[in-house]
């Protein structure tokens, strides 16, 4: 019997994109169902009625919220190219950096674009981003997951593509190749990888103060 | 050859009693080693140097650190009490809502208790467990008939809310809004393995007391 895969997104969504990129890996077809975040279908508020955000996956009628929680369940249910390791212990580290990037990166990240580039915030963010740094110097591979991309490098995909397009649009650049050049290595490494190139949305950058006034509205001064 | 389990921690703390409760259900035998926070040790310097934080466990000399990311580590590496469903979609769900408490509804309470309860704060947090409210419906643990990951997510609620509205003299855990989620605390922290785990009650008062109480 066929499988029936639906994933309710925005185009140029990271966390979207991080699914897309799972689905990819293991070959699986699926139908992308274009939401419009200001007028949220039914759907996507029958099928996440807790947090009404994208990406939702639909697989079999089952909705599955919170994209690394969809990519785990894309592991686990379908085989071939394998995202997370299967021994216990290493499956466990790539879950601690993956929580890291999104819990701890990401949020310092998103301060840089919401205070306008205040300097603690871009010593804040530059000092997670030390720890990535420290850690692709230590495993001295092309990607966290080794020769191949796992859930640790999907997680850091908005470091990978957006980031960049983010400190374009703003004018706030911070994270060069002189402070951060393995994490920039990576990133270029990343953006190449067939699967992930195939699903990145077109390089777009909105104006300046459309950018800021979406950040510090969101990601402002708590 | 026997394994070697060792529990980095300190009494007081919601995230170690997660992990000292996946322990219990598992029957793993384990040594608790007490960090002083002011005063790290080398040890869980060098096993959680990202973090610098409890709890870290250490399973024959291999750390791992994040408390959800150590109960899943618990739940894969012994058999016994199932503490994540099998089938791949409850999974699913159950690593959903362990998410949402984390993401959503523990920085909620903490600013509800943080604040002394003020409107605003209290009105955010409701917001987020009536969600946790509307789950249980029909059941007695979020797991079901059984405690499970989600249960051991939400510790905090079940045990340190009530310590904190003790302490500060102020009422989150309305009985006429959340008259499922009081009933799933009481029969959550009656649960053997969790009254195993959970520190005695004055040392949450305490804390709330001396962190946040008025001088």
């Amino acid at each position: 019997m066929e499988d029936e895969v639906k994933l309710y997104a925005v185009a140029g969504s990271p966390f979207v994109c991080r699914v897309e990129i799972a689905l990819n890996l293991k070959g699986i077809e699926y139908q992308i169902v274009e939401e419009d975040l200001k007028n949220k279908s039914s759907d996507l508020l029958n099928f996440n009625p807790v947090r009404k955000e994208v990406p939702v996956l639909l697989h079999n009628g089952n909705p599955i919220s919170e994209s690394l929680v969809i990519v785990e369940y894309i592991d686990h249910v379908w085989k071939g190219f394998p995202i997370l390791p299967h021994d216990p212990y290493e499956k466990s580290v790539v879950r601690f950096w993956a929580k890291f990037i999104d819990s701890t990166c990401i949020p310092a990240l998103f301060k840089v674009f919401g205070s306008n580039g205040a300097e603690q915030a871009i010593a804040g963010a530059c000092e997670q981003l030390q720890i990535l740094e420290d850690e692709l110097a230590a495993k001295g591979t092309k990607f966290f997951g080794g020769d191949d991309i796992n859930l640790i490098d999907v997680a850091a995909n908005f470091i990978a593509y957006w980031l960049g397009m983010l400190e374009e649009g703003t004018e706030i650049k911070f994270v060069t190749k002189d402070k951060f050049p393995k994490i920039m290595e990576w990133a270029d490494n990343f953006v190449k990888v067939e699967v992930v190139k195939r699903v990145l949305p077109p390089r777009i950058i909105p104006p300046k103060a459309q950018l800021l006034a979406v950040f510090k509205k969101r990601f402002g001064n708590s | 050859m026997a394994d070697v389990v060792k529990l980095y921690g300190v009494a007081g703390s919601p995230f170690v009693c997660r992990v000292k409760i996946a322990l219990n259900l598992k029957e793993i035998k384990h040594e608790f080693v007490v960090e002083d926070l002011s005063n790290k040790s080398a040890d869980l310097i060098k096993y959680n140097p990202v973090h610098k934080k409890v709890p870290v466990l250490v399973h024959n000399g291999n750390p791992i650190s994040e408390s959800l990311v150590i109960i899943e580590y618990i739940d894969e590496a012994w058999k016994g009490v199932p503490i994540l469903p099998q089938n791949a979609y409850e999974k699913a769900k159950a690593r959903f809502w362990a998410k949402f408490i984390d993401d959503k509804c523990q920085p909620a309470l903490f600013k509800a208790i943080a604040s002394h309860g003020q409107e605003e704060a209290v009105a955010e947090v409701h917001e987020q467990l009536q969600f946790l409210e509307n789950e249980l419906e029909g059941k007695k643990f979020f797991g079901g008939d059984n405690i499970n990951l989600v249960d051991i997510s939400a510790t905090f609620i079940a045990y340190w809310v009530g310590a904190a509205e003790e302490a500060l003299g102020i009422k989150i855990l309305i009985k006429d809004k959340f008259p499922k989620l009081i009933e799933w605390s009481d029969n959550y922290v009656n649960c053997q393995v969790v009254k195993d785990g959970l520190p005695p009650r004055e040392t949450p008062v305490a804390f709330f007391k001396k962190r946040f109480g008025k001088a």
